[in-house]
């Protein structure tokens, strides 16, 4: 009955887009409120919370470069989560496949270095890629084969997986000339991503806006992301329908974690130069938030990494300006991610929004 | 070699007697969470906010276990904010048990700055091993109350879920929706304080890290054990008796990698490290059933689905 | 061998300027008057009050808000990745800082590297890395102090109340700058009583408390009776031991309130002496050095006071020691000298003084300490 009406109702996907844009705005705005009280009761000023967020997270040119930045991995490690999501799975264990798709992007590099740079930066994209796809394929295989929660499992393996890392990198695979801060040896200066032109951004935030665009395409635009989806929607009618669900997950997961791989890899040829512990800055674990404000909308993944970037960005100057703590962009972010996610629950109480709610 | 062996084996007891008590309380609360059909990836936020909590209170009181109480108290709080939000229509649970995860970890940060640096009142410990006079197995025999507490918890939670009214209830909102429907269950209270008082569980989980051991506070106190406590209620089939052998045996684990460096062995430290998640992860592959839902496993489960 | 540019006078002013210019289109006034102290930006790994390596660092920071013509930025919990060149960049635009202290190892290279580059009116000394003038940038400098002689003291003490002959090390990982300390606290130890063993353990983290509490509760389960470690927060571990009775030697920081009956001595870092330096030298228009170490003499470390376990022989052998070390020129490292592996790493006739630069890349554990690396 619904479809019929929306069949007829020109206005209705506009309505719904303007229900999907502006449900999470009356969260942030709630939260917001809501953290302005918290910082009156700490006698802080809300006002100047604001104007030292927009300053430091997209005030200047400098401000806005170190949102961008920040926001760069995490466009891929939210795809982590958000292309299983798909499916109705949780993945939260990202950052192992960040870390361990570093460390296989380095290992390809390093018998390379001599060749060209092109050279070493496509077989690093592919060693990253394939190392995530494969780590967070185990927790899809075990889902498919063994019905194994893949939750917990991608959650048990990322311990297991930055114990290998910093097994391997403290070990077999380290530089004995990295000192005090044990590392892979190291792929060169010659074979480092520089910036793209005009910005002061490493390549990693463009290939994760390209990435963003072509999982949506793939999701709502492909016969596979239709599969996808009406996997999600109900696993048992899409076993009757005959889709091959267990491919379906093995894929979703082996994107994702590309994906996360590759963010992994685009670090150490943009910023570290080798594989090491920084790897293991929480990258994967900020994905996880990321994709869930946004969703599990590829799209809507760009903005939402902007705004936990600029959050970032803006901590620094918080920390220094007004002598809050750094857990305070926590408590913020907290706030932002609970009252977003409640927000779910106001799609559909609105008539207005509805099929068919204006003929 | 049979006294290394011996070392580390008694190493392994005594630390998963030390090490297992705030797994013990949280995955007690995941399940009595979980058995009524939510889940609440929230408790190891509530597990850092009940160390936090519990140490600050202890500290201006000079009572820990006032400070226990109040840590069960903050879980309560946290869990009810849970348990209600995820009431509401279309909201999922898992993503706001994340968010809570941040929300209560950044209040407890957030907080919990004047207290990193002073030395508060811890509990006492209970000299089980009086007995012995082995200096080694008195110590290892030294047992915090709370350790006693969880396990007589997790029997009258065993009790409450298999003979009252109360655990028959909770069971069946768990199970189907449509039964507790038809037999007029309030499913969204039951579940609201089936989150509550697991969560204020997982609260006295973290009043144990501040208070008793490693008995400190700061941000550092927690490594995922409120996270883990997830998986340990899968492997012990959502019954709170089994909740002991697993945390008692992820202690022991993770016990390992210490105690053969002591007798010498350093190499893979990081791998000896892993054994508990390697354990787990094991454990969670051997019991799995390939395409059928696990036995114990309450049907209403969004991780089930 | 402080071979450095100057930060002249017209560097700070048109830093200054700049700064300046920068208020004038969004700071406030106030901003703008603080403008012209000279800003001092200070970035740290960890939480500023981790009883050990970050707080003594925030100790001097918080000594140097006391002067005048000063001004002090910090931020904390900074990771080692980009996010700290943008806390430099930020520090430079947002706050006008031209002088710049990333006090974590890791920030080095590339990052402070790159900031440097990049800002070369602003000068940049990094705690714990290592210049060289032929490598490295101008603006860019490193300094360190020679703790390692502290745990040597540390590991007399040790020796002097140990009643098991066994004593134990708790490290985060097996680096060079943490090896020193581990290797110097088993030399001292055994320049007492050459049967003493050293057992070490590593916890792969440099904080992660509870791993670190089931370190010492297993090394006491060995038999151990003093304890001493190189982690970020020394805090737990002085607990622990002293709530199981054992006696503690500390470091980073003075931690004998955490342990009044066990704590016999510590080593600490003694931070403000360099700060004090670099502030006075940059106010003064003077060039700041490129490569600053120091050790006891000169003030760049200190021990803690002796506490109550230390016992009379105790004391006095290692306050003659330390006299011995201010002198100057003292080897704890001198051959011959085997690793626990049995290879000679110091030949005989030779040693080596906490400058030599053999030690920076120290990859054993000598004689009398159980354990391997990695």
């Amino acid at each position: 009955m619904n479809t019929l009406i929306a069949a007829t109702d020109r206005w209705y996907p506009l309505r719904r887009s303007a229900e999907a844009v502006l449900a999470p705005l009356v969260a942030l705005i709630g939260a917001a409120v809501l953290f302005s009280i918290f910082l009156l009761f700490l006698d802080a000023s809300p006002l100047d919370f604001l104007d030292l967020v927009w300053r430091g997270a997209f005030g200047s040119s400098f401000s806005l470069q170190n949102t961008v930045q920040r926001a760069a991995p995490l466009l891929l490690t939210a795809l982590c989560v958000a292309i299983p999501g798909q499916l109705g799975l949780v993945i939260i264990g990202g950052e192992a496949a960040v870390v361990l798709g570093g460390l296989a992007a380095t290992v390809a590099a390093l018998p390379l270095i001599n060749t060209s740079p092109i050279v070493v930066w496509a077989a690093m994209a592919v060693a990253g890629s394939a190392m995530g796809a494969f780590w967070i394929g185990i927790s899809g295989w075990l889902k498919a084969k063994l019905n194994v929660n893949e939750t917990i499992a991608s959650l048990v393996l990322a311990y297991v997986g930055l114990a290998l890392f910093n097994h391997f990198v403290e070990g077999l695979l380290r530089d004995p000339a990295s000192l005090n801060k044990p590392s892979t040896y190291g792929i060169g200066d010659d074979n480092m991503l520089g910036t793209v032109p005009w910005f002061d951004v490493h390549p990693g935030l463009p290939v994760g806006i390209v990435a963003c665009v072509l999982c949506w395409v793939l999701i709502y635009r492909t016969s596979v992301g239709f599969a996808c989806r009406v996997t999600g929607g109900n696993i048992r009618a899409a076993q009757l329908q005959g889709l091959p669900v267990t491919k379906l997950i093995l894929l979703a997961c082996a994107i994702g974690g590309g994906c996360a791989g590759l963010a992994g890899a685009i670090q150490v040829a943009a910023e570290y130069g080798r594989a090491n512990a920084s790897l293991n800055a929480g990258f994967g674990y900020t994905g996880i938030l990321i994709a869930f404000l946004a969703r599990f909308n590829p799209l809507a993944i760009i903005p939402m990494a902007i705004l936990l970037g600029g959050l970032g960005a803006a901590g620094g100057l918080l920390q220094r300006r007004m002598g809050l703590p750094d857990a305070t962009i926590q408590v913020l972010q907290g706030l932002i991610f609970v009252s977003i996610l409640a927000s779910d629950t106001l799609y559909g109480r609105f008539r207005w929004f509805q099929p068919g709610a204006t003929t | 070699m049979m006294d290394s062996v011996g070392t580390v084996l008694l190493a392994m007891l005594a630390g998963s007697l030390r090490v297992s008590t705030p797994f013990l309380f949280v995955s007690l609360g995941e399940c009595l969470t979980e058995k009524s059909g939510r889940i609440n990836l929230g408790n190891e936020g509530v597990l850092v906010l009940g160390a936090m909590v519990a140490y600050a209170t202890s500290y201006e009181t000079g009572s820990p276990w006032a400070g226990v109480l109040a840590a069960a108290v903050a879980g309560l709080l946290l869990g009810a904010l849970h348990g209600g939000v995820c009431s509401l229509a279309r909201v999922n649970d898992v993503a706001m048990g994340i968010a809570i995860m941040l929300a209560g970890t950044g209040i407890a940060f957030f907080f919990g700055k004047p207290y990193v640096q002073p030395s508060a009142t811890l509990l006492p410990g209970i000299p089980v091993g009086f007995w012995s006079d082995n200096a080694q197995v008195r110590n290892a025999l030294l047992v915090c109350p709370l350790f006693l507490l969880g396990i007589a918890a997790a029997v009258a939670l065993h009790w409450c879920f298999n003979a009252t009214r109360v655990g028959l209830r909770i069971r069946i909102v768990g199970d189907s929706q449509d039964a507790a429907l038809a037999l007029g269950l309030p499913i969204d209270r039951t579940r609201l304080l089936a989150t509550a008082f697991g969560s204020a569980l997982a609260g006295i989980g973290g009043a144990f890290l501040s208070l008793y051991y490693p008995g400190s506070w700061n941000e550092g106190l927690s490594s995922g054990q409120g996270l883990m406590a997830v998986a340990l209620v899968v492997f012990s089939r959502w019954n709170p008796i089994n909740c002991i052998y697993a945390s008692l045996l992820f202690g022991a684990a993770g016990a390992l990698g210490p105690s053969l460096q002591t007798v010498g062995i350093t190499w893979g430290y990081y791998l000896f490290y892993a054994a508990p998640y390697i354990v787990t992860l094991v454990v969670l592959i051997l019991t799995a059933r390939g395409g059928r839902s696990l036995r114990g496993m309450p049907g209403q489960l969004s991780i089930g689905r | 061998m402080p071979v450095s540019t100057a930060l002249s006078r017209r560097h700070l002013l048109q830093s200054t300027a700049g700064a300046a210019g920068l208020a004038a289109v969004g700071l406030s006034a106030r901003e703008a008057q603080a403008a012209k102290d000279l800003v001092v930006g200070f970035i740290y790994v960890g939480p500023k009050d981790d009883y050990g390596y970050n707080q003594a660092h925030a100790e001097a920071a918080a000594m140097l808000k006391k002067m005048p013509g000063v001004k002090i930025v910090e931020e904390e919990k900074v990771p080692e990745t980009d996010d700290v060149s943008k806390t430099m960049e930020s520090m430079i635009k947002l706050d006008g800082a031209t002088l710049l202290f990333p006090t974590s190892f890791g920030y080095f290279d590339p990052y402070m590297l790159k900031m440097a580059a990049k800002y070369k009116s602003v000068e940049f000394r990094h705690c714990g890395g290592l210049w060289q003038a032929d490598k490295h940038p101008m603006n860019t400098g490193s300094y360190f102090g020679y703790i390692g002689m502290c745990q040597y003291l540390n590991g007399i003490a040790a020796a002097h109340a140990t009643k098991t002959k066994k004593i134990g090390f708790i490290a985060a990982k097996p680096i060079p700058q943490v090896l020193i300390n581990v290797n110097s606290f088993a030399l001292g130890a055994r320049s007492v009583d050459p049967t003493i063993t050293t057992s070490v353990i590593f916890t792969g983290e440099w904080s992660m408390p509870v791993k670190e509490a089931e370190a010492t509760n297993s090394l006491i389960g060995q038999g151990i009776d003093v304890v001493t470690c190189h982690v970020d927060g020394p805090k737990v571990i002085m607990e622990t031991a002293e709530r199981r009775g054992i006696y503690t030697c500390g470091y980073h920081a003075d931690q004998s309130k955490l342990a009044p009956k066990g704590y016999l001595t510590g080593a600490e870092w003694n931070w403000i002496t360099v700060y004090k330096q670099f502030i006075a030298d940059a106010q003064a228009g003077k060039p700041i050095p490129n490569f600053t170490r120091g050790g006891l003499a000169e003030g760049f470390v200190k021990m803690s006071p002796f506490g109550p376990a230390l016992p009379e022989a105790g004391r006095k052998n290692v306050t003659a020691v330390k006299a011995e070390i201010m002198k100057g020129g003292y080897s704890v490292f001198k051959g011959p000298l085997k690793d626990n592996k049995g290879n000679v790493v110091v030949a005989a006739g030779k040693s080596l003084p906490e400058t030599a630069i053999e030690l920076e890349s120290c990859n054993y554990l000598v004689e009398g300490v159980v354990g391997s690396i990695g």
